[in-house]
């Protein structure tokens, strides 16, 4: 069976893969959790590339309804239309703006598509793609026209735990919870995305960016993608070893630290804890 | 087949579902855990459980399942630590009252009494006249220990009056993360964003299109007006630890539910009754405590005040001087309060107990005259209640 494996840039724990496979097969959707940063939003992009299929992306905001990855009907230009006479105002299907959703249904081949953040939305928005996410088919109320999935897209749904999810929802996804890597698998990814990064200075930066991860009290904890940034920026200035260079005890606040730590009162916890900690 | 593993998982309170059990049985069938149990693992985890919290409870499932070990026995009842009845006694009881025990028994032989109802406390319902701290009907409070009872950490009888909590608890941090069974009391607070969006956000102002359309002699002419934001504020005061400890469960409920409703919320605790001084962060209350006067200088009057508190206490907490079970309040809780809800005049009470007894404990009709009869319980209407309450 083709299905989607680790690939060259994209480190899966195999039961990530097992997850994504049963959700590729069965055609039902796959809920996808975890600690920002994890790469929830990335893996919708590597299923799609692994699979061969083009990827279509639905972002959810707070203000997103569940409608709009249906269809809107744009009853403005209608009305601006019918005020100038145009010929296109005699068929309303002319108004009817397809949404994220009505693409992938319609598509000529099977696609990939990312319900990225869906705990964003109100909490009601999960309940209203119930039925368009289990039968995979929709009604256009002003055309009467029902709308049904060509091929059966492949869903990956992320969500930040900002809001619970309706039960009748859960039941109808598979579900996988990326925990956060351990050392010898962010060892794996960091080699994935910098083949070419100096062993010595990876090793250096992971113990640092370790011992970040175990501040107390940290609002955000810099995660893999702010770990891949830091050391983006790390090799683009090509700083020395010796400048990431710590000891056990000692807390350093590492160089380029904005891209590890993201909130002000975390930066300015971490200095103060390295104050104490030089005088100690 | 693994139909052992489903009812299992539902012994274990994990919600699985035979949709879930079909959707399994589909994915072996296709092959997807390709013979080899590990797989197979992952497969039905990602099938059978849907929220993270449950892993952990999956896993011991699972192996119990198929390894055929014994599911770990239930808890075992908890001990009653010692120090609890010692602390109790060296708060509470002067020289004085240790002797007069000693008249009525002895020291020793009322202990032990002690500890057998505590003891029997925990699992019987609460009730009846001999429970602690059922104030003047119970020996204690015949013996004189403490006229208004004695409160004892964790039993769980209702409308206990306590004079001093005998421990400094560390009470557990209301936990936002909590959303366990949070869901109808999210729908429920929907109700209070109703008010927060005052008028409904709209991008096309559909009366003024339409009267200037009219305007135009029937040429389109439309009026746009910029969406409203969210502009409640609310400031929570929950009350914590004490009496309160029955009802943290409902609070965490209501505190991650409101959570995620506001834009601006901001949440303080106190113990019973707010005095001079609140707190952000409940497991360093004793160092980090915020003024009173600093919340009421920093959020200005258009911000809508709601306390949590189930208001059970001795009356003596909100009229007198001194009168807090923790530290000497300069300012009795009256004055606290009236300075609050002078200074915000949309304030609320959120009750946890329920309605119908609240007036047999004095506190509590009291705090709802201090509080104009804004006292709601905390229910989906009460909520309803005080919405409509606090949008007037």
């Amino acid at each position: 069976m083709a299905g989607f494996r680790s690939t060259e840039r994209y480190i899966a724990s195999r039961d990530l893969e097992v997850a994504v496979n049963a959700s590729v097969t069965l055609q039902r959707p796959l809920l996808v959790k975890g600690e920002p940063g994890t790469g929830k939003t990335v893996l919708a992009h590597e299923v799609a590339e692994a699979l061969d299929h083009p990827l279509i992306e639905w972002h959810i905001k707070s203000t997103t309804k569940a409608q709009q990855g249906l269809y809107e009907y744009d009853a403005v230009s209608r009305l601006r239309d019918g005020q100038l006479g145009d010929e296109r105002v005699h068929d309303i299907a002319n108004y009817i703006v397809r949404g994220k959703l009505w693409d992938a249904f319609e598509a000529d081949e099977p696609v990939v598509v990312l319900i990225d953040e869906v705990d964003k939305a109100d909490i009601e928005f999960p309940n209203d793609l119930l039925l368009e996410l289990d039968r995979m088919q929709f009604f256009v109320y002003e055309t009467r026209r029902t709308i049904t999935a060509k091929h059966r897209p492949v869903v990956i749904i992320t969500s930040n735990n900002e809001k619970e999810l309706p039960d009748a929802f859960l039941r109808r996804c598979f579900f996988h919870y990326i925990r956060f890597p351990d050392r010898e698998t962010m060892e794996r990814i960091v080699q994935a995305h910098y083949p070419d990064i100096r062993k010595d200075l990876a090793r250096e930066a992971l113990n640092v960016f370790f011992q970040v991860r175990e501040v107390p009290g940290l609002k955000k904890k810099p995660a893999t993608s702010e770990l891949l940034d830091w050391l983006k920026l790390l090799m683009v200035e090509d700083l020395p070893v010796e400048a990431l260079r710590t000891n056990e005890k000692q807390l350093v606040i590492p160089p380029l630290y904005g891209a590890l730590l993201k909130n002000e009162q975390d930066v300015h916890l971490f200095e103060r804890l390295a104050f104490l900690a030089r005088r100690g | 087949m693994f139909s052992h593993l489903i009812l299992g998982l539902r012994n274990a309170g994990l919600p699985a579902s035979i949709t879930e059990y079909l959707t399994l049985m589909a994915a072996m069938k296709a092959g997807v855990a390709e013979y080899s149990v590990e797989d197979f693992y992952y497969l039905s985890r990602a099938t059978l459980v849907k929220d993270e919290r449950h892993l952990d409870k999956f896993d011991r499932v699972f192996g119990a399942c198929f390894k055929g070990l014994e599911p770990p026995e239930g808890v075992k009842p908890q001990e009653l630590p010692e120090e609890w009845l010692l602390k109790l006694a060296e708060k509470l009881l002067t020289p004085e009252e240790m002797k007069k025990i000693e008249a009525l028994g002895g020291f020793d032989a009322i202990m032990q009494r002690l500890k057998e109802l505590l003891a029997e406390q925990k699992e019987r319902h609460q009730g009846g006249s001999k429970w602690i701290g059922t104030a003047g009907t119970s020996p204690f409070g015949a013996y004189g220990y403490n006229p208004e009872g004695v409160r004892i950490g964790q039993d769980k009888s209702r409308n206990r009056s306590a004079v001093k909590v005998w421990d400094k608890r560390d009470f557990k941090d209301l936990d936002d993360t909590v959303e366990l069974g949070t869901r109808g009391m999210k729908l429920a607070l929907r109700r209070l964003r109703r008010f927060a969006r005052q008028g409904a956000a709209t991008e096309l102002d559909l009366p003024d299109t339409i009267k200037s359309t009219a305007n135009n002699a029937g040429m389109l002419d439309l009026k746009l007006v910029p969406e409203r934001h969210n502009t409640v504020k609310v400031l929570l005061f929950l009350d914590i630890g004490g009496s309160m400890d029955d009802y943290v469960k409902l609070t965490e409920e209501l505190f991650s539910a409101a959570r995620s409703e506001f834009k601006h919320l901001e949440y303080y605790y106190f113990h019973n009754f707010p005095y001079e001084r609140v707190w952000k962060n409940n497991r360093r209350r004793h160092e980090e405590q915020i003024p009173t006067w600093q919340v009421l200088r920093t959020y200005g009057p258009d911000y809508k005040l709601i306390f949590v508190g189930d208001g059970a206490m001795s009356p003596y907490e909100i009229t007198m001087p001194g009168g807090s079970v923790e530290h000497w309040n300069e300012e009795a809780g009256t004055v606290w309060i009236e300075r609050l809800t002078g200074h915000y005049r949309r304030a609320a009470w959120l009750n946890p107990t329920p309605k119908p007894g609240w007036g047999h404990v004095r506190s509590i009709t009291m705090i709802n005259d201090l509080m104009e009869g804004r006292m709601f319980p905390l229910t989906v209407n009460g909520i309803d209640e005080m919405t409509r309450e606090l949008s007037r």
